[in-house]
């Protein structure tokens, strides 16, 4: 039953065209600094300077603007992204306030203005907050050092996937340990960064229960297994009870154990990864702790590991001099080397410091509770919904931070799809829900995560479209599949995307293939 | 009335369901009594029992900013001092407007939405792939990687996918952390994939790829010859045509690194030979960020071959059922680690695509003037304290000319060694270049400098002066 009064939303529409298509010949949006002419009387004129061949001879096609039309432009461009202005629930990803503070702090000089190789001397302040950063995550997690190279979740999946090789290849197993087994359920970037690594990839199917079995595990664990590569919860909100014997299961088989802990934010001070027995553990800054997303990073996967893995880590890592000061530390013999080059994206290191002593132990408590309990609202509501029905519905128990639904009763009442719907939830200043990771395991599926940031209002507001739209979809199925009608833009056309002579990333490209002269 | 739980939480700012009346609403609708219900699911045996010792809760934003920027003014940053480093991470303006675009919250928060909902999002990463594609000339641009050398180290991989064949040259002169990253993504030759760094020297005359020795290396075993240009040294690859064409005649790919911000006046590296070229983004508009302003590209020509081995996501402009309008969506999504898990290219996840929207916004107010404009004062200004400390006794600029912002001054005739010189220069409030004596042992006491737009005379002429008396 709906709620709340569904408000009148319209997108920005701007028309507005590309950059590229945009400004006059000869205009200006930025001077540099003009050479001194004692400088220029010194070493002469500067293309002088460049060796025969070297100079550029082709003027580049680059647009000419005033810097407050290039401003205005992307003013435009920015109210034209709806994103947090609206509602996202959008699942996996853990929606959050990224507090304002956080940004007048890393944007002043003491953090932007920071060379990474200054001497260390310099650089005290930053290498007190990864240091006091790292403890805090040390003690949300058991594990015994945590690093911040990795720019990304997957990035630190990699990063597991180089410590992995590290690690056998100092025990002269590396040639017969080639195996890293993870689930069907574990994000793909687990996979995806084990194979870039050079393993081979097992991947374990789900049983009715939500998880694979015990016994698939045993039957895939041998002497050639380097290691385990796991979510827990997984992105369906249930969590595998077996994951201590699994864990000891590849222990004993000689191999490592990661803890994906993309989804932590249910289970913050409740599991930590070294009580299960994992070796190594990664969580996102730019999701559970505060950081901002900007549409995919600079983020940072937090790599934790135990002392067993530490020599190891990437360098350079912070270490503690024994007057207190920090220094910098270069990886031993035994190191990964670099995952990234430098220290990592530390302007959301100190935002997410900044965040976790915002909340304390206390609020990561309150922030747990309520996601899991915001997501059981949530079901409570959407089942009540015709058509709208829950993944794995025979997993006994509430779940997590989340749960998957699935609209395939909906799409086989209606042929409203899925996607249609997202599009259509979109006309409501409701932005995109999560679907599902490849594969999909039921149809037509949908993954909303409440979080502890949103109000019951804003959840309700977003079940309230939803049914709206299902409603819709009932009664004026056209409306629904020929959205967006309030947006941006209309309906995209994907048939290009994927015509090698259709497809354009540059407008150069787009220009020759579509015979447009500018 | 409920009664009151022992779960109920604490206000906080960041947490609207944190207050009493929201949490009693959805405790009342879940149908839940104790919070611990909530968690059936998870072993008791698996949940943490122990006493915390975590550092106290500062939830007022005031003493919160206290804290952490009494921290922070504990570094002493390139703005306070005056700055010779770059070796991969560069010093250079960023307009205010670039700083006001990646802190728009709708920029700055989201995650991902729908082509019409995020569709100015879209433009802006459109945008930043046609220009750089137009300053590198190419017309195939994927969205950003991580950094430079994780550009390089899927190019390197790229390639190898292409040819199927399993050595990589790199020129000796190449940055040491781009050569880690390089490492670590070329593998391990007990498992798959595994690709041969094969390093080839740099003539110490000029500081530039030996061509001698390319040619001894180069091999049909060879998937690909990797070099920046200009050089991690700052030296420009004159001979880039000719190093293409020996790789090119044995079948290898070559792939050129190179920092955009020397595009004004350096020419594309599509014109002398490239077949993929990679590159830094942080000088168009990102600060450094203690390393954290980093990140990178890939750009080819629009060619299936090189097309169909992309690790990235990109963005395609295409229509909409509205005749005329434009819109965005992804192309060869199918391929990346998303769309194929293991059987993907390499992987994909979050990178750096905030930093887009600076880039794009830098790359529109420089336009091809202001490009060109900044490359001449760089090569003006660098030129300027090279010729001056070279004038300094005992100090020489190991290669003096045919130089784009960076160049390797040596101390050797100071008796002096690069760490103590630089400790020297840090009293006077001055970061001297990066110390390359453990690098590039060759090279002797000898520092790496970057000059750009940022230095005026005087900075310059107080380094010289500076530098004359530390290393009298």
């Amino acid at each position: 039953m709906i709620k709340s009064k569904i408000r009148k939303y319209h997108a920005p529409v701007w028309d507005e065209p590309l950059v590229m298509q945009m400004g006059q010949t000869g205009r200006r949006g930025s001077i540099a600094p003009k050479t001194e002419s004692k400088i220029a009387d010194a070493v002469g004129n500067a293309l002088d300077l460049l060796p025969a061949g070297m100079k550029r001879t082709n003027p580049l096609n680059l647009p000419e603007l005033s810097e407050f039309e290039v401003q205005r432009h992307y003013l435009h461009l920015s109210q034209q992204t709806l994103g947090m202005m609206g509602i996202s629930l959008f699942g996996t990803c853990t929606m959050k306030y990224n507090p304002r503070v956080n940004e007048r702090i890393v944007y002043q000089p003491f953090v932007a203005e920071m060379h990474p190789h200054q001497d260390p001397e310099t650089m005290q302040g930053i290498l007190e907050v990864v240091n006091r950063f790292d403890h805090l995550l040390r003690k949300l997690s058991g594990l015994d050092k945590f690093v911040f190279q990795a720019g990304g979740g997957a990035d630190a999946a990699y990063t597991q996937a180089c410590m992995t090789r590290a690690y056998h290849a100092s025990r002269g197993e590396l040639e017969q340990r080639n195996e890293i087994i993870t689930t069907a359920q574990a994000h793909p970037c687990n996979p995806a960064t084990a194979a870039a690594a050079g393993f081979k990839i097992i991947t374990l199917p789900l049983e009715d229960d939500g998880f694979p079995s015990v016994e698939a595990l045993k039957a895939v664990v041998s002497n050639r297994t380097a290691a385990l590569m796991v979510n827990n919860p997984d992105d369906i909100g249930i969590y595998n009870p077996n994951i201590k014997e699994w864990v000891k299961i590849v222990h004993d088989a000689g191999g490592l154990c990661f803890y994906d802990h993309a989804n932590f934010n249910g289970v913050m001070t409740r599991i930590r990864a070294a009580d299960i027995g994992f070796d190594a553990c990664m969580y996102m800054l730019h999701k559970t702790f505060g950081g901002p997303k900007g549409g995919g990073g600079p983020a940072v996967g937090a790599y934790g590991c135990n002392e067993k893995l530490i020599p190891f880590l990437a360098g350079p890592t912070v270490e503690t001099n024994p007057d207190g000061s920090f220094y910098l530390k270069e990886g031993g013999e035994h190191s990964v080397g670099r995952i990234r080059e430098f220290l990592g994206n530390i302007p959301t290191v100190i935002r997410a410091y900044s965040w976790t002593r915002s909340m304390g132990i206390e609020g990561l408590r309150d922030a747990a509770n309520i996601s899991v309990l915001a997501n059981n609202y949530m079901e409570k509501r959407l089942l009540e919904i015709p058509g709208i029905t829950k993944g794995m519905p025979d997993v006994k128990g509430r779940r997590l931070e989340m749960t998957r639904y699935s609209l395939g009763e909906l799409t086989a009442d209606t042929g409203v799809s899925v996607f249609d719907v997202q599009n259509r939830m979109t006309d409501f200043g409701v932005d995109a829900y999560w679907l599902s990771h490849e594969p999909w395991f039921i149809p037509e599926p949908f993954t909303p995560e409440a979080g502890e940031l949103w109000s019951v209002e804003d959840i309700d507001y977003w079940i309230d479209v939803l049914e709206t739209v299902c409603n819709e979809a009932r009664t004026n199925p056209e409306l629904v599949k020929s959205s967006p009608h309030n947006q941006v833009v209309h309906k995209q056309n994907s048939t290009n995307l994927s015509d090698p002579a259709k497809w354009a990333t540059t407008w150069r490209a787009y220009k020759r293939k579509y015979g447009i002269s500018n | 009335m409920m009664e009151k739980n022992k779960d109920l939480p604490t206000p906080h700012p960041f947490m609207a369901n944190s207050a009493e009346a929201s949490f009693n609403e959805l405790l009342k609708v879940a149908n839940v009594t104790d919070i611990d219900e909530l968690f059936e699911q998870i072993p008791k045996d698996h949940i943490f029992k122990g006493d915390w010792n975590f550092d106290p809760q500062i939830p007022s934003e005031a003493a919160l900013y206290k804290h952490l920027t009494r921290i922070l003014r504990k570094n002493s940053s390139a703005e306070e001092n005056l700055n010779f480093l770059g070796a991969g991470c560069w010093q250079h303006y960023v307009p205010a407007i670039c700083d006001e675009m990646v802190t728009r919250t709708e920029f700055l928060t989201p995650v991902w939405g729908t082509p019409s909902s995020d569709h100015g999002r879209n433009q802006v990463w459109f945008e930043f792939q046609s220009q750089i594609g137009e300053l590198v000339g190419m017309e195939f641009v994927g969205l950003p990687l991580y950094s430079f050398g994780t550009a390089g180290g899927h190019a390197i991989r790229m390639a190898a996918r292409i040819n199927k064949r399993g050595k990589v040259l790199v020129q000796s002169s190449i940055d040491p952390e781009r050569l880690a990253v390089f490492k670590t993504y070329c593998g391990y030759p007990e498992l798959d994939g595994y690709l041969e760094i094969v390093m080839v020297d740099t003539d110490a005359k000029t500081g530039r790829i030996n061509l001698d020795d390319l040619k001894a290396k180069i091999s049909k075993d060879v998937s690909s010859v990797y070099f920046d240009n200009p050089n991690y040294l700052g030296v420009i690859e004159s001979e880039a045509k000719e190093i293409a064409k020996i790789a090119h005649d044995a079948g290898a790919e070559v792939i050129i690194g190179v920092d955009p911000i020397s595009l004004g006046v350096l020419p594309s590296p599509s014109e002398y030979g490239a077949d993929i070229v990679v590159g830094t983004t942080q000088p168009l508009g990102v600060h450094m960020n203690a390393g954290g302003g980093v990140g990178g590209f890939i750009a080819t020509r629009d060619d299936e071959k090189y097309a169909h081995e992309y690790p990235t996501l990109q963005v395609s402009l295409t229509g909409t059922s509205e005749p005329g309008e434009m819109a965005f969506g992804l192309t060869l999504f199918e391929q990346s680690s998303y769309g194929s898990r293991e059987h993907g290219k390499d992987w994909t996840g979050n990178s750096v695509y905030l930093w887009t929207v600076a880039n794009a916004t830098y790359m529109s107010v420089l336009g091809p003037n202001g490009f060109a404009e900044i490359g001449k004062t760089i090569l003006q200004r660098s030129h300027y304290a090279a010729k001056k400390i070279a004038e300094i006794p005992g100090v020489s600029v190991t290669w003096p000319s045919g130089f784009f912002k960076e160049f390797v001054v040596n101390f050797d005739g100071t008796k002096k060694k690069v760490s103590q010189i630089n400790k020297s220069l840090l009293a006077k409030k001055i970061f001297g270049g990066k110390d390359l004596s453990k690098d590039f042992p060759n090279l002797g006491q000898s520092a790496l400098y970057c000059v750009t737009e940022i230095h005026t005379l005087e900075d310059l002429d107080s380094l010289v002066s500076a530098l004359k008396e530390v290393t009298k």
